[in-house]
Order: C-alpha cells, then sequence, then structure tokens
C-alpha cells in the first residue's frame, strides 16, 4: 500500500510509524462494512458454489454426502433446465437488445427541441420508481384477457382478443414487452447523459461538411457513445437475466413452462422441490454461462473498437 | 473532418443550442412528434389505466369497456385495500425495513467508501472487483445458502435478518456511488486541513462530511426505494404473514385466479408506489449523476 495514500508523504524516519497508522486507519475504515458482506454474502456465495457438488436437500436432518459433478451430469441431461436456458437466453437478450433500441430513439427525441419534451421526461422517468410487484399487477390488467383495455381495443376494430399471458405462442413476447418498459428509463437517462456530453462542435463541424442527420447519428452519436452503449448492454443482459419478481407475478412461468427463465426455474427446483444441491449446481452453471458470454461480448467490442480507432 | 471547418465552428462560445436546432423539413418534424407521440402513450398508458382502474367500480372494471377515465369516481377501493388489515401492517412492515436498511447501509458503508476512493493498492482493487463481481452472480445462487446461514443465526423470518440481507444486498451500489461523490472532493482540502493542526477524525468530520452531504441524501434515497420495492429476498426469507412486506403482500392480493377483486388491488398498488415516487421525482438528476460519478472516477 502506498505511503501517502491518505496524507502527503512526509518524508523521514516517521515514516514507519505512520504507514502502520494508516493501516489501523484503513482497517478501522473498512471493517464495519466488511462483516455483514463476508456473513451475508461471500459465506453464501462459496458455500452456495461448493453445495452444487453435494446432494443437499431442504429436508429434516437430512445427510449432505458431496458426490462430485453428480449434480452437472444429471443437469447434462436434463432438458427441462436446458429449455429454462433457453428461454432465458431470448428473455434477456431480446429485453437487452430492445430496451437499447427503443431507449435509444427516445433519447434522441429528448435530446432534440421538440414541444411535450419535459412531458415526456417525467413519463419516462416513472416505471424505474415503479415497485417491479406493481408493474407487473398492472400490465396483468392490460393484458387481462376478459377486461383488459388491450383486448378492448382489439375487439373494437374487430380483432378477435387474444389471452396474452396464458397462450403458449404469445406469453413469452408478452412479458418480454413489459421487461422493456420497465428497462426504457434508465438506459434512457444513461444515453441521453452520454448524448449531451458529445461536444456540439463535432455535430456542427459534420453538418458543415453536409452530413445528413442519419449519417450524423452513425459517425458521430454512435461512436461517442460506445462505451454507454457496451456498459448498458452488458448490465441490462445481467440483471434481465437474473430478474425474477416481474415475471414471476406475471405469468409464474407458465402457461407451460413457456416464460421459465433459469432464476424462476431454480427458484422452483430449491424451494418448492426441496432439491437445493441441484438447484445450486443450476446456479453455478448460470454464473458460468453469464461469464461466458459476457467474455465474448467482450473480445467483440474490444475488437471492434480497435478497428474504429485505425 | 477537415480542421480548418472545426476552428470556424469552434471559433463561435460555445452555444449551450441543441444541435436539432438546425432546420428541419417539416416531414422530419412531424415524424418525429409521431414518434414521440407513440412513446407517450407506450409509457404512460400503464399509468393512466392503472390510477384510473383505483377509482373504478368493480363493475365496470370487469367490463370489456376503454375507459380512459372511471364513469363514475368511486373512492371504496381505497378503503377497501386499506381495510384490509395485513396492508396497513405490510406497508409499515416496508416502512420498518426501508428505514433502518437506509441509516444501517449509510453508516456502513461511509467509511468503507472512504477507504475505497482515498486508498490506493489491492485493498482498492479487491473491493471494486467485489462491487462488479456481485452484479454477475444471481441473488438465486446466493438465497440458498443464505436462507441456511439465516435459520442457524435463528433470523429467518424475521425482520431484522431481512434488514441485515438488505444491507449487504444494497452496499455495492451504495459503495460504487458514495466513492464517486468522495472522489470527487479535492483531496488538497483534506490536506489543507491537516496543515491546520486538525487531525484526520476533525478532517473527517468537519470538511469531507459537509461536502458529502448531497451525495449521501441521494444514496439513501437509492438505498431506501430498492428495499421498498424489493421483492425475490422478502419472497424466500420471509414466511409468516405478519412479517409480509407490502409487495409479498399486494402479490398475495392477486391469489386465486378469477377471485382477484381488481378495484382495490390497483389502489393497493398505487399506494405502494407512492413513497418510491415522490423519492424519485427529488432523485431523478442526482442518480444519473452519481452513477456516472462512480463510473468516471472509478
Amino acid at each position: 500500500m502506498s505511503a501517502p495514500a491518505f496524507a502527503p508523504g512526509r518524508a523521514g524516519r516517521r515514516l514507519g510509524h505512520r504507514a502502520r497508522a494508516e493501516r489501523r486507519e484503513a482497517v478501522a475504515l473498512v471493517v464495519p462494512a466488511l462483516l455483514p458482506i463476508l456473513i451475508f454474502s461471500v459465506v453464501p456465495l462459496v458455500s452456495g458454489v461448493a453445495m452444487g457438488f453435494t446432494d443437499a436437500t431442504l429436508k429434516r436432518d437430512a445427510e449432505i454426502n458431496f458426490i462430485g459433478f453428480g449434480n452437472f451430469v444429471e443437469l447434462a441431461g436434463d432438458h427441462r433446465f436446458w429449455n429454462s436456458f433457453g428461454i432465458g437466453l431470448i428473455w434477456a437478450g431480446s429485453v437487452a437488445l430492445l430496451t437499447l433500441v427503443s431507449s435509444m430513439g427516445l433519447a434522441l427525441l429528448l435530446n432534440s427541441d421538440l414541444r411535450l419534451k419535459t412531458l415526456t421526461r417525467v413519463l419516462a422517468l416513472i416505471p424505474w420508481a415503479m415497485p417491479p410487484v406493481v408493474i407487473a399487477i398492472v400490465w396483468r390488467m392490460i393484458y387481462n384477457p376478459n377486461s383488459g383495455p388491450l383486448n378492448a381495443i382489439l375487439e373494437s376494430v374487430g380483432i378477435p382478443g387474444v389471452n396474452w399471458l396464458g397462450d403458449f405462442s404469445t406469453a413469452l413476447p408478452a412479458v418480454i414487452v413489459v421487461g422493456i418498459w420497465s428497462g426504457i428509463p434508465q438506459t434512457t437517462v444513461l444515453l441521453l447523459a452520454g448524448m449531451q456530453s458529445i461536444a456540439p462542435e463535432l455535430h456542427e463541424a459534420a453538418a458543415v461538411d453536409g452530413a445528413g442527420a442519419l449519417r450524423r447519428f452513425w459517425h458521430v452519436t454512435l461512436p461517442a457513445l460506445r462505451p454507454v452503449i457496451f456498459a448498458i448492454t452488458s448490465l441490462d443482459f445481467i440483471w434481465q437475466f437474473n430478474s425474477f419478481g416481474l415475471v414471476y407475478v406475471l405469468t409464474e412461468g407458465g402457461p407451460g413452462g413457456r416464460t421459465m427463465i433459469p432464476p424462476l426455474f431454480t427458484y422452483l427446483e430449491a424451494f418448492r422441490n426441496r432439491e437445493i444441491g441441484y438447484a445450486s449446481a443450476m446456479g453455478n452453471t448460470l454464473v458460468v454461462a453469464i461469464m461466458l458470454i459476457l467474455t465474448l461480448y467482450l473480445i467483440h467490442q474490444f475488437r471492434q473498437g480497435k478497428e474504429a480507432r485505425r | 473532418m477537415s480542421d480548418t471547418t472545426r476552428t470556424i465552428v469552434t471559433g463561435r462560445p460555445a452555444s449551450r443550442r441543441p444541435r436539432g436546432g438546425m432546420r428541419r423539413p417539416w416531414h422530419v418534424v412531424t415524424l418525429q412528434y409521431v414518434a414521440l407521440a407513440a412513446y407517450l402513450v407506450f409509457l404512460g398508458f400503464p399509468l393512466l389505466w392503472l390510477l384510473s382502474a383505483s377509482f373504478k367500480s368493480s363493475g365496470e372494471l370487469n367490463s370489456l369497456a376503454v375507459n380512459l377515465l372511471p364513469q363514475e369516481w368511486d373512492f371504496s377501493n381505497f378503503a377497501t385495500a386499506l381495510d384490509r388489515q395485513n396492508l396497513i401492517r405490510s406497508a409499515g412492515n416496508s416502512l420498518l425495513v426501508s428505514v433502518v436498511t437506509m441509516v444501517v447501509t449509510l453508516l456502513l458503508s461511509m467509511p468503507m467508501a472512504y477507504a475505497l476512493a482515498r486508498l490506493k493498492g489491492k485493498l482498492r482493487a479487491a473491493g471494486t472487483v467485489w462491487i462488479l463481481a456481485s452484479q454477475v452472480f444471481p441473488s438465486i445462487l446466493i438465497i440458498i445458502p443464505l436462507f441456511l446461514v439465516l435459520r442457524t443465526l435463528h433470523l429467518n423470518d424475521t425482520l431484522f435478518g431481512l434488514i441485515l440481507v438488505y444491507v449487504t444486498f444494497t452496499m455495492p451500489f451504495t459503495l460504487w456511488m458514495l466513492q464517486g461523490y468522495v472522489a470527487a472532493i479535492p483531496r488538497e482540502l483534506e490536506e489543507a486541513g491537516e496543515m491546520d493542526g486538525a487531525g484526520r477524525w476533525t478532517v473527517l468530520r468537519s470538511i469531507v462530511l459537509p461536502l458529502l452531504i448531497p451525495g449521501l441524501v441521494a444514496t439513501a434515497m437509492f438505498t431506501f426505494v430498492s428495499a421498498w420495492n424489493e421483492f425475490f429476498l422478502a419472497l424466500v426469507l420471509i414466511q409468516s404473514p405478519e412479517f409480509y412486506t407490502l409487495p409479498i403482500t399486494l402479490r398475495s392480493f392477486l391469489g386465486a385466479e378469477g377471485q382477484t377483486q381488481l378495484g382495490p388491488l390497483a389502489a393497493g398498488a398505487v399506494l405502494a408506489t407512492i413513497p418510491s415516487l415522490i423519492i424519485f421525482s427529488l432523485l431523478q438528476k442526482r442518480l444519473t449523476g452519481g452513477m456516472l460519478a462512480g463510473a468516471v472516477k472509478g
């Protein structure tokens, strides 16, 4: 640890004493926060990883045996899990991507001099403040096949109503729309902040050079936003892949498992079937998968960034 | 882009004129307004629907009619919702949990955030790695052993246990925000204080803390909202209805399919949103500022 971390180095023989005092100070600053982190985050995490290699259950007085990769071998052949994994990828991928696209459009509109901008900005922020449970309740009302406004509007123009959350083919898209709706505020605000930090001179110079709005977006705005976009999409993907409440309240994974995203599947395995060892193995697999996907994305972005700079 | 155009353009004082200020043809403007209207409807309609549903009679709610405003205003939904004693009780639980989580999280993360911002070396690196890693690990992996840890400590199915868990799980983000705010305070101010002979704690208390207050307020609000809105951990860790938090109670209102009373449910949902909404309206600028500060100074 470098000595001048806390105070400018006052050279001389007191340094040894000072360094020790500083270390004590650092420990005092860090320990209060570190304690709960250790007990409620690190210990559970480590034992969660370890539990994936056991046959632990929630049953009373059950023996716990180390079974090596047994769970993972079983998991490899568990098509229900891989089904759920695929649904999770579709869910997280499309929500992250479509949220980015729709937020980009909204941010561009909010960044230009249109009327009603303030109203839109306020409205766009509200979903951010709503508890996921409330968001799910609102959309269950909207999608309601018998009394929901969506079907009412469709039927008024002669299109037969749809059981949005109950139909095999519409359940996942319907849930994805809700995911986008709740994700737009945060992404828009971050994109907007990124856009406003682009020097206006860049745009004006490009305009003087005869670049139209589309070309300016492509050659000025987009490259400048690249780091923001990368950060947002990866975070969005992780959050959505791990999210639970929204889909749980909307569909509970139904109909017929069509919206059974992995956290839901794992939750049911752990707390309904009480197979916590097997569920932990699922959790481990999910973490490895996410990290793999993120690494690939990171490498891809890095290569693209390099090419763009060339 | 040629250098000459740049100098010509930058020769002007940097105006705050939005770039859209360049004249656009009318059809582009029309298109922009159509798009804006589409966003307004998509974002605003669900909110309006919830609000109006909370004032509709059950007869109107169960009919297939799109009335954006209730045909007759019915305030009984709120009374019915509040009458179910568990709604008020769980709102109380939520309030208690959120406030205590907020206070404890701040007290614990303030010193550590200071250390993260001011120290260099291994500790800082380890802290940052943990903050980022905690985003990747699904709470579903942690919740199973966490449930067992709490059971061992006899803290499962208690509000106190829930608070401890919330504190731990909000800390990555509060640390991230707070260390950004600390890093924004010029170190020279602290050094000046030390030159004047003030001790470390005096420097922290009378120089750093006052400058940190806006950041602390923003972080506190953020912590409150995330505890108030949280669903998953409460679902797993709390079993007794008397300890239910508001989101869990609302979800239990959904109950058996078809038996749901939409009006009181909507009213309860509106009530559950109000605290977060108030805080968010106060917070919105600062929150993104803090997130960006954390990102930039990180």
